[in-house]
């Protein structure tokens, strides 16, 4: 059992299918019903994973809230789940940006507006599960969920090329999770063998691998190619250049709150697998792949960089600028250092949030407007200030903008690469680049759409953002300047688990 | 001169084969009273007979506890991987029974004997699982064969039936003649026909060269035969055009049942007759390479279909292909995960056959993949069904379908086919294409036409169990783990 006597984790994990389940009991066309319920439900999850934060002792490194059960003896599956100062970020963000976009449904969601909140509820339980699960056999199970309800929410409710976006999104991904499905195989046997108990849990398992109790079955040339075989799952979710081409399309054919939670936390799932299994389980192979992955990383930041300045569609620049983004990600957990990875961490956040919200901006213009054509536009300040006002403060946090969030991560992420022995300076130099050519394609995109005047008549008769959509902005802008200024807040309570990580990295090599 | 002495037959181990077989015998005649258009009540008659049979094994399971009892000088054999097969065939024909009830009348093909040839099918499966005598074998093979050419041709006088009809017999007689050159072979060369008299005979000292070849001959043959029943390619050409021409609940019965006692034989006859280690090695990779080709060919083949029938005919010979990893793994984890693999399948695909079933109209196929279009608006829970059952072939969790494979899987793995493991994730990676096809049809397209869907309680209820089974046994793995680990322990070695 937990520090707190009851299984607070499982309530978070469990509480959206409850909630999902329950709306099944509500009829189709009831929409308050419906919306209130939903969005019940997922504030319900909010608040109980702050009271998780609250209650997150963060002195000690380990794993907290441990909840387990045992699920197939025979086979050493059990239900097991706990958080660390890593995952338990992901599992706010999860938390916190799902009611988010519930709200943003109200306005977007025309047609089957039930199954859409049941679809997003039960994602929400999986990519929680995702962050949580702690036996291989289960997060496999969560990882795979993920896809069904993703795809359907795309392919149901996206736009025009909608069917073939949900198709090259569940296959790409699932295609990459069958690799990580030999490798946990290939481990269990692996371990069982080693050590004649089956067992999926991962901190077992770990152990065995930190330990040498593996060493007999587990050599070099193993080790690396199961460390691939993760890997390769985790590099198309995340998405790494060049595996990325799934992305744009789906990114622009979800649905607004798609969109968001495909950016928002989806991608964060290919991160958090990094971190958590390849560098965990894997540290020797890690080191000797960190480059050849830095130089991937360098290439998709570069590349989705340049990309994004030649898009002419708002939803496919946000996109674009996921894949450049996530390349600092990548870039900054396999600095394999204590800055890069918790500047990895932070960034996932910050490209949560502040992508989030460019998904929600677009959305919002898109509902007015059905047309995501920069051309189309042009000095929309002058007519909705709000809007214009809230949408320049995403673009400079996306941006990296000193005082909001994005600042942070990219530079920790820069620090943390330049003091790693794998990367070093020459791969800080083209991010680098890739900061400036953010601010390029960003600041154009803004200067088109909402700079001079107003040249399209049609643009002259909009009206300014509702109070809801103001507060749905207003809510992600808070973390951000909240973490602009102080960062802490994150870094120090992420610290020990990241040394812990780092240290076992260390000894890996020093084994050597 | 001595008086011949005849052992009393323990009737227990042939229990549940007597009380389907004699239920069978009676339900001829008491239809005889059942008036047409009434014969629903024949069916529900069988399906009490099934469950009773079922009933039975429950009792038989927790008598004899892992022990295994044998009769009739050992032919017949009851152990735990006998009585778990039994269950599923059960079960299969079953659900079979409950999706065809209402089938029938609608296509003008309603006639009581349909309920006693799925009895009598079952019987001769049952006989599969359960011989351990090459002859009981044939025997059970050609009982359920011959049940299933009357099947096939039961739409008569649709041609496309009779023609399905025809191919299969044509086939099956092919495939039967291989596995009686195959058992004379054997027979030929060890001199016996029991299954533990020829791992004994094996045992004891090696035969001489020119033996040794012609029972390599002989056991390949045999495989050869079987290899029909299940589908394996090379010898899977017949199975689409079949599928698609049987009716619909006969295509279920035997994409579900027939596989599953063709594996509940082979697996018998190789892992008694030739499990020790190094008989394994030989036919071990053979049936590998052999498994490789089949997930490859039915994936592959059935990337290109737009008829679903023909798609889940190819489909089902994908699967064959996972299901020999755990014949070949040759281990308690392959044949456990086999259990459970065929459990999973045959729900699955029943479960997919019936929602076919609840589509189609008299004498019109609405098979062709824009038949399922807009699905999701007009028949909600029929369209979640349908789309559980493609994750589940699929092998997304958390179904039973995702289970299964992880089993099988980890058992080939273990065995030492890595390489197997690989191309396997790789096919089942190709397999999610054509299986989310439908699923896109389903939830994402507009309805091309006016399509209406059946609703019926009985079909309800057999799409309920299966996809209930399918859910349950994906999301609590361990209630049908439990039993398919003890059923692996009187097999073989």
């Amino acid at each position: 059992m937990n520090q707190l006597g009851f299984p607070l984790l499982s309530i978070v994990l469990w509480l959206p299918t409850l909630g999902a389940l329950a709306l099944l009991l509500v009829p189709r066309d009831s929409l308050t019903t419906l919306r209130g319920l939903a969005l019940l439900v997922a504030l319900a999850t909010f608040a109980a994973s702050v009271f998780l934060y609250l209650s997150f002792d963060f002195a000690v490194p380990g794993f907290q809230f441990a909840d387990s059960m045992e699920w197939v003896p025979s086979w050493g599956i059990s239900y097991s789940v706990s958080i660390d100062g890593v995952s338990l970020w992901l599992v706010l963000l999860t938390t916190f940006l799902t009611p988010i976009t519930l709200i943003s449904t109200w306005d977007s969601v025309h047609k089957d507006f039930r199954t859409f909140q049941l679809l997003m509820l039960l994602l929400e339980t999986g990519m929680i599960g995702v962050f949580v699960a702690q036996d291989l056999f289960l997060f496999y199970i969560f990882w795979e969920f993920t896809l069904i309800p993703m795809a359907l929410l795309i392919g149901i409710w996206g736009s025009a090329n909608r069917v073939r976006a949900a198709v090259k999104f569940f296959l790409y991904t699932f295609a990459g999770s069958v690799f990580m499905l030999v490798g946990i195989i290939a481990l269990y046997l692996l371990n069982s063998q080693a050590t004649g108990k089956p067992t999926f849990d991962f901190q077992t398992i770990q152990q065995n691998i930190a330990g040498g109790a593996l060493a007999s079955v587990l050599d070099q040339t193993t080790a690396r190619a199961l460390f691939f075989a993760f890997f390769i799952a985790f590099a198309i979710k995340i998405p790494l250049w060049p595996f990325h081409t799934w992305l744009p399309l789906a990114h622009t054919e979800a649905p607004t709150a798609g969109s968001v939670i495909l950016a928002g936390v989806l991608l964060k799932l290919g991160g958090y697998g990094m971190i958590r299994f390849c560098l965990e389980l894997f540290p020797e192979a890690s080191h000797w792949a960190a480059p050849a992955i830095g130089i991937l990383a360098v290439i998709g930041i570069l590349y989705g960089a340049m990309v994004s300045f030649a898009q002419t569609d708002m939803k496919r620049l946000v996109a674009y600028s996921s894949v450049s983004h996530l390349g600092f990600v990548v870039l900054g957990i396999f600095a394999l250092t204590d800055q890069g990875i918790a500047g990895g961490v932070l960034q996932m956040v910050n490209h949560g949030l502040s992508t989030g919200a460019l998904f929600l901006i677009v959305g919002m213009i898109y509902e007015r407007r059905h047309t995501r054509e920069m051309a189309a536009f042009g000095g929309l300040w002058k007519v909705m200030p709000i809007y214009g006002g809230l949408t320049l403060a995403m673009v400079l946090s996306s941006v990296g903008l000193p005082g909001l969030n994005g600042f942070i991560g990219e530079f920790t992420i820069m620090q943390g690469t330049w003091l790693s022995t794998e990367l070093g300076w020459r791969f800080v130099l083209p991010s680098v680049i890739g900061v400036i050519f953010a601010a390029t394609y960003l600041l154009r995109m803004y200067r088109l759409t909402f700079m001079g005047d107003v040249t399209n008549p049609e643009n002259a008769e909009l009206k300014d953002i509702t109070p809801r959509e103001i507060g749905m902005l207003v809510a992600l802008l808070i973390p951000i300047v909240v973490i602009g200024f102080y960062p802490n807040l994150l870094f120090e309570p992420m610290q020990p688990a990241v040394q812990a990580i780092t240290q076992a990295l260390a000894t890996a090599v020093a084994g050597q | 001169m001595p008086e011949i002495q005849i052992p009393t037959p323990d009737l227990n181990v042939v229990l549940q084969l007597l009380i389907v077989f004699g239920w069978a015998t009676l339900l001829l005649l008491i239809d005889l009273f059942i008036p047409a258009g009434q014969k629903r009540i024949t069916g529900w008659l069988a399906i009490a007979g099934l469950i009773v049979a079922a009933g039975v094994g429950g009792a038989l399971w927790s008598q004899q506890g892992g022990a295994s009892g044998s009769t009739f000088n050992d032919m017949i054999r009851l152990d735990n991987y006998a009585l778990a097969l039994n269950w599923i065939f059960l079960l299969i024909s079953i659900i079979t029974i409950l999706i065809s009830l209402e089938y029938l009348p609608r296509q003008g093909i309603e006639r009581g004997e349909y309920y006693v040839l799925i009895l009598l099918a079952t019987g001769g499966m049952m006989l599969l699982g359960q011989g351990a005598d090459l002859i009981v074998l044939f025997l059970g093979l050609e009982l359920l064969s011959i049940t299933l050419y009357v099947l096939v041709g039961f739409a008569y006088p649709r041609v496309a039936s009779e023609e399905a009809a025809m191919k299969y017999l044509l086939i099956g007689a092919f495939a039967a003649g291989f596995l009686v050159f195959g058992i004379a072979l054997i027979y030929g060369a060890t001199g016996a026909s029991n299954l533990q008299q020829i791992a004994d005979t094996l045992s004891r000292q090696p035969l001489a060269p020119e033996d040794y070849t012609v029972l390599l001959a002989g056991g390949a043959l045999v495989i050869v035969g079987f290899g029909y029943k299940i589908a394996m390619a090379p010898f899977h050409m017949w199975t689409p055009d079949v599928y698609e021409g049987a009716p619909t609940p006969v295509t279920a019965f035997m994409s579900a049942g027939a596989k599953a006692a063709g594996f509940a034989a082979l697996t018998r006859f190789l892992l008694l007759a030739f499990g020790s280690q190094q008989n394994i090695a030989t036919w071990a990779l053979a049936l590998a390479v052999l498994a490789a080709i089949t997930m490859v060919v039915g994936n592959i083949s059935a990337i290109a279909q737009t008829n679903v029938k023909r798609m889940l005919a190819y489909s089902s010979i994908g699967h064959a292909g996972y299901i020999l990893m755990g014949v070949l793994a040759a281990s308690n984890r392959g044949v456990a995960g086999l259990l459970f693999y065929l459990l999973a399948y045959s729900l699955t695909n029943l479960a997919a056959f019936a929602v076919l079933i609840a589509l189609e109209r008299q004498g019109e196929a609405a098979w062709n993949m824009s038949d399922f279009a807009g699905l999701w608006g007009r028949r909600p829970w029929l369209a979640a069904a349908m789309a559980l059952c493609m994750f589940s072939l699929a092998g997304v969790p958390p179904t039973a379908g995702f289970v299964g494979k992880f089993y099988v899987f980890t058992a080939a793995w273990q065995s030492g086919f890595q390489w197997l493991v690989l191309i396997a994730v790789i096919t089942s990676a190709l397999a999610a294409f054509f299986y989310l096809r439908i699923v896109v049809q389903m939830f994402m397209s507009e309805p091309v036409r006016e399509a209406s869907a059946v609703s019926d309680r009985s079909l309800r209820l057999g799409i309920g169990l299966a996809t209930i089974g399918i859910l349950l046994f994906g999301i609590v793995p361990t209630l049908v783990i439990t039993v398919v680990e003890q059923s692996v322990l009187a097999l073989g070695r």
